[in-house]
């Protein structure tokens, strides 16, 4: 994997904003009623987050360490208000549907989390891909949770009418407390996935076998390949006939 | 030598207490208001009942069998989980809400967070505002004999007069188990009786919110307006039954007094300035999770120990 395909992995899987990092949760819980809502609040601070990454990794050598965030934040608010002017133009039911949460883009704390942690040490076209990944991986948490809520809450999927018309709607799920059972499960769902692969790559890593078999290899316990576990036994055995042959030895003597 | 032998150092304390003997003998002090629910509301009551606890039981059963956990649906808590919230269902809700707020309790609010021992907040009352929540219509539409009734409560927050006999008694609309004050009391006598709930928490609640209502009430010491507001409503079930959840309320003397004046004080407040005509089930949901609060400050000095002296104070 080249190093630019790695940062759009790294924002959407490793270290998804919403559902590994836990960050931005006030757009994130707040704006995730419908799925318009949530894919139209995703993109907005996409859009915001690479634009800001790469300003602030072109200015990385010119801002004094002493003011970085005071700067950070000058780039990051100017960026959010041409995207609010935007979305007003162009979009002006979901600008008003999300209110007041895209000038609040300036606020959010994966933004200057990225400009703080990647942008402003590594170079133009890393902080592109970092910031286009982290977008993704943001708008796909956002979307999920906003399709959920909206499904189960309004029995809708941007705004088409979806679950037979003899669902009652649950009408939680559309409050604050189904913004925080959706994420919950999602967040468990996610970390059940992240552990599961972490278990492969462990095994995977055991391919390369120490010469004294498995006996003497820290893996022995999760590798729980055949070959190897031949090896240890005959090794075993081996272990065995030398204390016996020690053993009897002292009697004798 | 497959027998393991446990070794304790003395005294043994033996106790034939066990957490299914208290689940059924909770579950049989709740009899008379379940029976009662039933004659009061006809056949479509039992069925909710029923579905209710069905849901609760095979949701715990299914839980644990999947995460390979201890299978523990005869300690009759699962069952007691889904006839309290039955008894906090109005009888016309649809089937399907039974079960929906079975699994909820039962999975949501117990097993999520660890099992019996472990939930932060009644699942029972976590489920009824679950329920009421999402589905605040259907919750709230109450029929008596076929007619849709306006419960005592929301007749008296409209300023009607009512008859607190029948609210004695249960002749009312309402949830399938609030209405009888009486046959909610015989269950609490039972409660007493075998030592299975302690008088302080209730006992502070149900004093707590009479003193409430008649500063704050309108209506000064009135008997017949303090007799309906506790008649009324789920306070006698929430009092007696959910406020004394040994999971879910104070364990420390201090800490089960300031509970129960916290949940006179909430009840009172939700009822006399709230917008619904009911506030038990958010007034106990809400100290519930002040509870492990109210434990870690009241914890009681240990015997011989002395206080931190200020200046000279008395030991």
């Amino acid at each position: 994997m080249n190093k630019y395909a790695e940062r759009i992995y790294n924002g959407i899987i490793k270290e998804n904003p919403s559902t590994v990092m836990i960050l931005g949760m006030c757009p994130t819980l707040a704006t995730t009623t419908t799925l318009i809502n949530g894919v139209g609040m995703g993109l907005s601070t996409t859009v915001v987050l690479v634009l800001a990454n790469v300003v602030i990794s072109l200015l990385r050598k010119v801002i004094p360490d002493e003011v970085r965030i005071p700067a950070f934040i000058v780039v990051i608010a100017s960026l959010v208000t041409v995207v609010d002017f935007l979305m007003q133009g162009y979009f002006p039911a979901l600008s008003q549907s999300l209110g007041v949460y895209i000038p609040l883009i300036v606020v959010n704390c994966i933004i200057l989390g990225r400009a703080e942690a990647y942008a402003s040490k590594h170079s133009v076209g890393l902080s592109f891909f970092d910031g286009l990944g982290m977008g993704i991986g943001f708008t796909l948490a956002l979307m999920i949770l906003g399709g959920i809520r909206e499904l189960f809450g309004s029995g809708t999927l941007a705004g088409v009418q979806v679950m037979p018309s003899a669902y009652t709607p649950i009408s939680i799920f559309v409050l604050q407390p189904g913004a925080f059972f959706v994420l919950g499960c999602l967040i468990a769902i996610m970390t059940k996935i992240m552990n599961r692969k972490k278990k492969t790559k462990a095994v995977e890593a055991a391919t390369v076998c120490p010469s004294s078999g498995c006996t003497g290899c820290a893996s022995s316990s999760h590798c729980g390949r055949r070959i190897f576990e031949e090896t240890a036994k005959a090794g075993l055995k081996d272990q065995v006939k030398k204390t016996e042959t020690m053993t009897n030895g002292g009697e004798q003597a | 030598m497959n027998e393991t032998i446990h070794v304790s150092s003395s005294p043994h304390v033996r106790s034939k207490v066990t957490t299914r003997y208290i689940m059924y003998l909770v579950i049989i002090a709740l009899l008379p208001a379940t029976v009662f629910g039933v004659y009061n509301f006809g056949a479509r009551a039992l069925l909710t009942i029923v579905i209710t606890v069905a849901s609760s039981v095979l949701t715990e059963y299914i839980f644990e069998k999947c995460m390979h956990r201890t299978i523990t649906i005869q300690d009759g808590s699962a069952a007691l989980t889904g006839l309290l919230l039955a008894l906090n269902l109005p009888a016309t809700v649809p089937w399907w809400m039974g079960i929906l707020g079975g699994v909820f309790a039962i999975l949501v609010v117990k097993q999520l967070f660890g099992g019996l021992g472990q939930n932060f907040m009644n699942p029972a009352l976590g489920a009824r505002c679950f329920l009421l929540i999402s589905f605040t219509s259907m919750m709230t539409n109450f029929e008596y004999h076929g007619e849709s009734a306006a419960t005592p409560l929301a007749a008296l927050k409209a300023g009607e007069v009512v008859n607190t006999k029948d609210m004695l008694l249960g002749f009312t609309a309402g949830t399938i188990g609030e209405t009888s004050a009486i046959a909610l009391l015989i269950g609490a006598i039972i409660l007493l009786w075998f030592g299975i709930i302690d008088i302080v928490i209730p006992g502070l609640y149900i004093l707590t919110f009479v003193i409430f209502i008649s500063l704050f009430g309108g209506h000064g010491f009135d008997p017949a307006f303090i007799t309906a507001h506790l008649c009324g409503g789920g306070l006698m079930l929430g009092a007696w039954f959910m406020a004394t959840d040994y999971v879910t309320s104070p364990i420390t003397p201090k800490g089960k007094i300031i509970f129960g004046i916290l949940l006179g004080i909430l009840t009172g407040l939700f009822r006399l300035f709230g917008s619904s005509a009911e506030g038990v089930s958010y007034a106990i949901i809400i100290s519930n999770i002040i509870v492990p609060i109210i434990d870690k400050y009241t914890i009681p000095r240990a015997f011989g120990k002395q206080k931190e002296k200020k200046g000279g104070a008395k030991v």
